[in-house]
């Protein structure tokens, strides 16, 4: 389903800044993977995320979709094959615009638009059922615009529009991590119900490692823009959080360095 | 006064058309552009010398409202290819306008006195059907040169703005309000936010060319100055019409716009009535009724803010007050 090719990326290339963000990362996804991604800060996955999604492109390498080469195709022609969701709960939807224009814009990701009309009769219906499937309540608030709603409300509806147009590929970054504990939760929830329902293949940025080893059937290791460790099946679900720790200071000799990776 | 405050609803409907434009670009893009002040004058050039040269004025209309949209579609791929910020694109292409308007007039000033115009032609089909008359006889006390350019203007600008509301309710339209609400989000949902940004500008200054034909037909010439400071007239008119009649939804937004235009006119006219104000302060005046329509809501909100703030301490103190007495006791 997704290929990637020896993938290098470097920030301010020949300055004192000079940043090696990936170093010839090599990753293939099979069609209904769920892969989670952890790593300390600065490893390179929001990197990652963004050349696979065409926001960055690679300086060296090739990202493959289904077969298609799409390194040099523009983050918005890639889009018909990528669902997304942010880290900002801001992010993923319009918020001055409604909770029905919303879904109608993300109704029209895989269509060319039109001068039809966005939301007819027959989507709104659609959009309702989608909706009820949250269990938030917002089928009622069908007119309320975005901006009102909470950041779990709104993170919750940027998951749903970034999926029920059945993408190829689902990247999610760090999609909990903005949110209180309650609501996290009620978004990894979501994020599996979703997941496992239309069996959408996935890559999960995350810095909650309960989380990475509950969710998915692969789990990899960024450090320093490499790919350090892997594990998939049957050895994933063995994993603990200590394994992953002690694997990590194996690899690296280092204690984990992010403050971030909170043992949950 | 009551025949300046009906030309000045006259001139409102007009500007009414330019100001449309300037909400597209300034709220639904979210892209302050200065292109305004060359492409009204392209629209009033353009109209003009086509008329001037025979051509029927409705087409000469429609020929400016497409200058427009090319001069609009210029200054988006300066901002989406070129990366030059929004305010500069907009400058550079108001300033390069400068010179193509005056190379499509050949001089600073074209005058349309003697000539049919869209004014023209609608005041004599409206004679033809006396509906004045009839209206003359109902208000007798107020009786105007023409009602026509006042309700057949008012009926175009309100179709209009139907028009604008529903295309932004179509799927093109959407993605174009969601290019200026959230261009990451629009983008990570196949939209080329590009191209969106390039044809929201074309459509929003081929409005204000239309406007601009649709003055200098009015008024009787077009002049190479007459789109100084137009940017600020359609933004005073936006924000002026939000502010007194709410900008909720989009059909209320427009409707507001069109009233801001309105009011705006208005305003200025009785202003100039003023003995110690010239004709040339209207910039001023204008600037000045900017300003406070962007300061009066900010300080009104901050006192409101204060006075809250304060009761609340109020209440605070007695509060603590009521404890020392509850312990003295
Ligand atoms: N646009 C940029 N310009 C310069 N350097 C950048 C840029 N984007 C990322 N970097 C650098 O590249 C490295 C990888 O960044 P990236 O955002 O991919 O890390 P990450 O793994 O997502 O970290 P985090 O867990 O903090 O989100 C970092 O050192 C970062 O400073
Ligand atoms: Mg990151």
């Amino acid at each position: 389903m997704l290929t990637l090719k020896q993938i290098t990326k470097a920030f301010n290339e020949g300055t004192l800044d000079e940043k090696v963000a990936l170093k010839h990362i090599n990753l293939t996804l099979e069609p209904g993977d769920f892969v989670t991604i952890i790593g300390s800060n600065g490893a390179g996955k929001s990197t990652l995320m963004n050349i696979i999604s065409g926001r960055l492109t690679p300086d060296t390498g090739e990202v493959i979709i289904k077969g298609e080469n799409v390194t040099n195709m523009s983050e918005h022609e890639r889009a018909r094959y990528i669902g997304r969701v942010f880290q900002d709960p801001m992010a993923g939807t319009a918020p001055n615009m409604t909770i029905e224009e919303n879904l109608a814009l993300a109704y029209n990701r895989t269509m060319k638009r039109t001068l039809r009309f966005g939301v007819t009769k027959k989507r709104r219906e659609f959009f309702k059922e989608t909706l009820q499937t949250l269990q938030l309540g917002l089928e009622n608030r069908l007119n309320a615009k975005v901006g009102l709603l909470s950041g779990g409300e709104r993170q919750a509806l940027s998951l749903l529009i970034a999926t029920f147009t059945k993408p190829h590929l689902l990247l999610l970054d760090e999609h909990t991590a903005a949110l209180d504990p309650a609501r996290a939760q009620l978004i990894t929830e979501l994020t599996k119900q979703i997941v496992e329902k239309e069996r959408l293949t996935t890559l999960m940025v995350t810095h909650n490692m309960e989380q990475a080893l509950q969710l998915g059937n692969r789990l990899i290791m960024m450090d320093r823009g490499q790919i350090i460790f892997e594990a998939s099946g049957k050895e994933k679900e063995k994993l603990t959080v200590e394994k992953l720790l002690q694997e990590f200071q194996r690899i690296r000799g280092s204690q984990f360095a992010s403050d971030r990776a909170v043992l949950v | 006064m009551l025949t300046a405050l009906f030309s000045s609803v006259e001139a409102g409907l007009l500007y009414a058309i330019m100001a449309l434009g300037v909400y597209l670009s300034f709220r639904i893009l979210d892209f302050p552009d200065l292109t305004v002040d060359g492409s009204f004058v392209t629209g009033a050039a353009v109209a003009s010398v086509l008329i001037v040269n025979g051509t029927n004025p409705f087409l000469a209309s429609f020929a400016a409202l497409l200058a427009g949209f090319l001069a609009g579609c210029a200054t988006g791929l300066l901002h989406t290819k070129g990366k030059i910020n929004p305010l500069l694109s907009g400058i550079l292409m108001m300033i390069a306008l400068y010179s193509i308007n005056l190379r499509i007039m050949g001089k600073p000033n074209v005058p349309l006195l003697q000539q049919e115009t869209v004014v023209t032609i609608i005041s004599d089909w409206w004679k033809g059907i006396g509906v004045d008359q009839a209206l003359a006889n109902i208000i007798p006390s107020f009786v105007p040169k023409t009602w026509a350019i006042v309700i057949v203007m008012f009926l175009f600008v309100i179709v209009l703005k139907m028009l604008i509301d529903l295309f932004l309710k179509t799927e093109i339209g959407l993605a174009l309000r969601a290019t200026g609400d959230n261009k990451k989000m629009i983008a990570s949902f196949s939209g080329n936010t590009d191209q969106l940004t390039i044809v929201g500008l074309g459509i929003s200054n081929a409005l204000v060319a239309f406007s601009g034909a649709l003055i200098a037909q009015y008024s009787g010439f077009s002049d190479i100055g007459m789109g100084i400071g137009m940017i600020v007239i359609g933004l005073a008119s936006v924000i002026i019409g939000e502010a007194l009649f709410g900008a909720r939804t989009i059909a209320r937004a427009t409707f507001a716009v069109i009233g801001g235009a309105i009011v705006y006119r208005i305003v200025i006219t009785l202003a100039l009535r003023i003995q110690f104000l010239e004709t040339g302060d209207v910039k001023l005046i204008t600037a000045f009724i900017v300003i406070m329509a962007l300061i009066l809501p900010q300080f009104l909100s901050a006192r409101m803010e204060k006075r809250r703030k304060l009761q609340a301490e109020k209440r605070g103190e007695s509060v603590a007050n009521s404890q020392t007495d509850y312990k003295s006791v």
